[in-house]
This record gives C-alpha cells, sequence and structure tokens, in this order.
C-alpha cells in the first residue's frame, strides 16, 4: 500500500461524504421532495453550475481514456480533442433561457418531463425513458470500471475490491443527497480536476525538460506525433471534424447536461457558468491531453493507454502531491456516475413509476422508491462491472452518440420549431437510436465521419418530414405550447 | 397559466436572439479551429514552425483559439445577452 498517495485520495472522499450527509438535511426538509432530490430546487448558482456541467461531462474519458488515446496519437488528438471546448459555451446558450422558461412553466423536474409536457404522448415519454435506461447504464458501467480500476493502480488491491470500495464511496452519499449532494460535490470534484491538470502538466514540462524539448523528442521518434494527421496519419479532417458533432455540439442532447439547464436559480448564475465553464472545460481538456502527449518522452513505452495518466503522476510528482493529483479523474469519474445514477433514478421513478405505475403516491411512498432505486440501480451496475469489457473511451462514447441521436431533435425542435408534434419527435427518436445502433454494428464511420453523424442527420430529417405530414391533427399540442 | 402574453414574447426573443448568438460563436470557433490547424498543419512536418515550443498550427488552432474564444465568450455575454426573470409569477425577483 502507497500511503502517502492513498493519505490526499481519503480526505478527498471524506470530504465528499461529508457533502452528501450535509445535503441530506436539504432532502429531509423539504416541502417537495423530487424537486429537491432530482433538482436541487432550482437553487443553482453561476460557480456550481458551471463546475456541476464541467465535472458531468469531463469523466473517465477526459482524464484516463483520453491522455491514454494522445499517448499514442500525438498532438492531433490533442486537436481533435478541443472540440469539445464549444461544450462550455454552446449547450447553455442554445438551450438558454428558452428551456430555463418553460422547463419552469411546465414544472419540470427532469428532460422527460419537458418531452411530455410539449410532446403529449405516452410513446415519447417511454422511448425517452427507455433510451436513458439503456444508453446511461453502459456508460456508468465504463466509468465505474474506470473508478474501480484507477483504485486497483493506486492501491494495488485486487479489482473487485476495488470496485467495492469505489462504488460503495459513490453510491452513499448519491442515495442520501441526491441532486443537491451531487451538484455540491460536483463543484468540489471540478476545483479538484482544474488543480489536477495544471500541477500534473507543469511537473511534466519540467520532467520533460521544457516544451521545445519535448516537442523536438516527438519529433525525432515520429514526425507525425506532432502533425495534426495522428501517428499513422490515419485521423482525417472529415473524421477529427465530425467530432465538433459528437463532443462538440451534440452534448445539447444528452439528458444529464439538459437537466442542468433548468437547475440554475436565474439568468445572471446561466452567464456567469457560460464563462467559467467555457474556461474550465477548455482548460481541462486542452491541459489533460497536452499531458498525454508530454508523458510519451518522459515516459516511454507505456503499453496500456489508461495506465498513463496514474504511472505519469507517480513518476513525476512527490507521493503527496501525486495522491492529490490522482484524486482528479477519481473527480471525474465520481462526478459523472453520481449525475448519471441520480439521472436514470428519476426517468424510473418520477418519468415511469410516477407518470404510469403509481401517479397517486404518498410523498413517503416516493421517498422511499427515490431512495431504494437508486440504491437498486447502483448495484445493479456494480454487477455488471465485475466481468469489466477493455476500451472505455469506447463504450462511453457508444452511449454518447446513441443518446444525442435520440434526444438532440426532440429537445432543440421542440423549444425552437413551433410546428414540431409527437409524430416528428417519435419519429426522430426511433431513427436516432435505430440507425445509430445498425450503423454502429454494421457500417461504422460511413464517408470517414464518425459513426454519430448520420443517424444525427436521419432523424433530424425524420422530424421534419413527420412533422410536417401530421401537421393537421398535432394542433393541440402546439396551441398548448403557444399559451 | 394566465399571465399575459407580451412581456414573455419579449423574453422568448431575447432567448431566441442568444440561442442565435450560440450558433454564430460555434462558428467562428470551428472556423478558426479547422483554419489554422489544417491551414497550417498540413505541410511537411520538417516546414514546421514553432512557437514557444509548439507547432505554429497547434498553437494559433488550439492554444490562441481557446484564448480568442473565452474573450469572444465573454465580450458576448458582457455586451450582448439580456437579465431575464424565469418565473412568471415572481417576474420582479432578482
Amino acid at each position: 500500500m502507497n500511503w502517502p498517495v492513498i493519505t490526499p485520495l481519503i480526505i478527498f472522499l471524506l470530504i465528499i461524504f461529508a457533502v452528501g450527509i450535509w445535503s441530506n438535511k436539504f432532502v429531509l426538509k423539504s416541502n417537495s421532495f423530487l424537486e429537491e432530490y432530482f433538482l436541487g430546487e432550482r437553487q443553482m448558482g453561476g460557480f456550481i453550475l458551471a463546475m456541476t456541467m464541467v465535472a458531468t461531462y469531463g469523466s473517465a474519458s477526459s482524464f484516463i481514456g483520453g491522455p491514454g488515446v494522445a499517448y499514442t496519437q500525438g498532438l492531433g488528438w490533442v486537436f481533435l480533442a478541443m472540440a469539445q471546448l464549444a461544450t462550455g459555451y454552446f449547450t447553455l446558450m442554445i438551450l438558454g433561457k428558452k428551456f430555463a422558461i418553460v422547463a419552469r412553466r411546465y414544472k419540470a423536474i427532469t428532460l422527460i418531463d419537458f418531452l411530455k409536457e410539449r410532446y403529449h404522448s405516452k410513446t415519447v415519454v417511454l422511448l425517452s425513458a427507455a433510451s436513458i435506461i439503456i444508453f446511461l447504464f453502459s456508460s456508468m458501467t465504463a466509468q465505474w470500471i474506470g473508478g474501480a480500476r484507477l483504485v486497483e493502480s493506486l492501491t494495488g488491491l485486487s479489482y473487485t475490491t476495488a470496485l467495492f470500495i469505489f462504488a460503495f464511496s459513490v453510491l452513499v452519499f448519491v442515495i442520501v443527497g441526491g441532486f443537491r449532494a451531487v451538484a455540491l460535490t460536483d463543484a468540489i470534484q471540478g476545483v479538484v480536476m482544474f488543480l489536477g491538470t495544471l500541477i500534473l502538466l507543469i511537473a511534466t514540462i519540467k520532467a520533460g525538460g521544457g516544451v521545445p524539448k519535448i516537442i523536438s523528442d516527438l519529433a525525432a521518434e515520429n514526425p507525425n506525433l506532432i502533425s495534426p494527421f495522428g501517428a499513422e496519419r490515419n485521423l482525417t479532417p472529415a473524421y477529427v471534424s465530425s467530432f465538433w458533432i459528437l463532443v462538440g455540439i451534440g452534448v445539447v442532447g444528452l439528458p444529464q447536461i439538459t437537466v442542468r439547464a433548468m437547475s440554475y436559480k436565474n439568468s445572471k448564475a446561466m452567464h456567469s457558468a457560460i464563462i467559467i465553464g467555457t474556461i474550465v472545460v477548455g482548460f481541462i481538456m486542452l491541459g489533460m491531453h497536452l499531458i498525454g502527449v508530454f508523458a510519451r518522452p518522459v515516459l516511454p513505452g507505456v503499453k496500456v493507454g489508461d495506465t498513463v495518466m496514474p504511472l505519469l503522476s507517480m513518476k513525476v510528482l512527490p507521493p503527496f502531491v501525486a495522491g492529490i493529483v490522482l484524486a482528479a479523474p477519481m473527480a471525474a469519474i465520481m462526478s459523472t456516475v453520481d449525475a448519471l445514477l441520480i439521472l436514470v433514478s428519476s426517468a424510473i421513478v418520477k418519468d415511469v413509476y410516477l407518470n404510469y405505475i403509481k401517479p397517486n403516491a404518498s410523498n413517503n411512498q416516493i421517498k422511499k422508491i427515490s431512495f431504494s432505486v437508486t440504491a437498486i440501480i447502483g448495484i445493479l451496475v456494480i454487477l455488471l462491472s465485475l466481468s469489466p469489457p477493455d476500451l472505455i473511451v469506447w463504450l462511453n462514447l457508444f452511449s454518447f452518440g446513441g443518446l444525442e441521436s435520440v434526444f438532440i431533435w426532440p429537445v432543440i425542435l421542440g423549444l425552437y420549431w413551433k410546428k414540431g408534434n409527437k409524430h416528428g419527435a417519435i419519429a426522430s427518436m426511433i431513427l436516432g437510436m435505430g440507425s445509430y445502433i445498425l450503423l454502429d454494428r454494421f457500417y461504422p464511420n460511413a464517408f470517414g465521419l464518425h459513426t454519430v453523424v448520420l443517424p444525427i442527420l436521419l432523424s433530424f430529417v425524420g422530424f421534419i418530414v413527420v412533422s410536417l405530414l401530421y401537421r393537421q391533427k398535432a394542433g393541440t399540442s402546439h396551441m398548448e405550447f403557444q399559451k | 397559466m394566465k399571465n399575459t402574453v407580451n412581456p414573455l414574447d419579449k423574453h422568448f426573443k431575447i432567448a431566441h436572439r442568444e440561442a442565435l448568438f450560440g450558433v454564430i460563436l460555434v462558428v467562428i470557433n470551428f472556423i478558426w479551429w479547422y483554419g489554422f490547424g489544417y491551414g497550417l498543419g498540413s505541410g511537411k512536418v520538417e516546414n514546421y514552425t514553432y512557437i514557444f515550443g509548439l507547432p505554429a498550427w497547434f498553437f494559433y488552432s488550439c492554444i490562441l483559439g481557446f484564448l480568442v474564444m473565452t474573450i469572444l465568450v465573454i465580450l458576448t455575454i458582457k455586451f450582448l445577452f439580456k437579465d431575464v426573470p424565469f418565473d412568471e409569477e415572481e417576474g420582479e425577483h432578482q
């Protein structure tokens, strides 16, 4: 056991627990359990909002998988990763005030609430809940595995023990604290992620002998490492650019992000969140991926990409500082898992159970159901993670693309296109999910673009065409929206 | 809900305008990133120029691009975004 490294991690976990328990006071006191547990009573200020978005978005792939790929691909992968800068401002600007106002008017607590009020369709609700549960389950599993691997590599415990330690720590504070605990711990975790990136970047540059030296070492090994085309020159402009859809603008369709766009207090909070979010997300993405590339001359010959970041931290930093820096990926993973957990739980409790199974459940029943559903999902994911698949980055991106193809148009066109109706939304969701899964299986990266591009185009066309075809019949939902 | 339609229409108009700014920013961001990245980075690696030790394409596209976008975002928010109340009932409340 490497105690100097582990001690800061334990302190970090204790702080997180404290926040969870503190938030539980709000959960117990709140008049509206659902709104508090799943949305923190729409009280998030600018800083917390920015951090919870960044932390939810920045996951195992940004801190473990991403730097690992950057290590093999070189600067081309950092270039690709910078497509994510757009998430910092684009999501909040696009959903923006319209979404905030409309969500409040609908009294929506989840993204599905919004869709339900907008389209008045049971099919839309059930399709949404199903895709959230399916895709976020796989995403959560990927994160869980990432977290366990990290604990494993730091402590030398077995994978299974590591998984249980990690899972237990997340479950406790999410179950008791709800969304408020998730958002507050996200803020702490966002700060840890930011500082961790900064410290490790500086230490790596120092260890490598300065930026010019590192770059010339890289060029000497393989000139392509410092080109935008990747080590094997297989990152084509079309492929790299299509990541702007997957990890840039498509993020608008991720339910774990959109739910945050209705959790904030007022427009001032939104304004400062856009600025803080852009700076923090840009810095973390640039920094972490650069670290991955710079690690190459410092730490040559690493075989498994996912281990670059932990190995590097232990090599270039004194043990205690390494512990603090390694709290960053831990934070990134926890903050993503907690957001997904609360979201899947809200989809089950709020969107399925309360809508269709037991609409008049008492406050106490809802509380019990919410706590236990959250716990059960957590345990199911642990079981899935026990025999884990390999590359975190791709598993995670699979659920990204799937969710984006399902939700992006029903949300955006639902907000900004009055003629959009439930038929269009259903067509768009089915086309999006169906074509994504089929293309991913049988014809990935069509036309040299990332798999997500075609499904997003198809679901757009489907939404427009079907909405127009059914225009007359859908007059009512249109009127409702106008009122 | 039986609020008057007028102020809400005004708020939605502001919201639509601001969403449009988001789209414009992302287009600028993409052009800057792609233009410098592939404009300067497509040549032979031996002919690269360097700024602060980094290849020029990377410096302009990713580092300077990040700074420029941050400044543009701040300016957009400061000068073009308006404060709007979200709750129709307590419209004056902050």
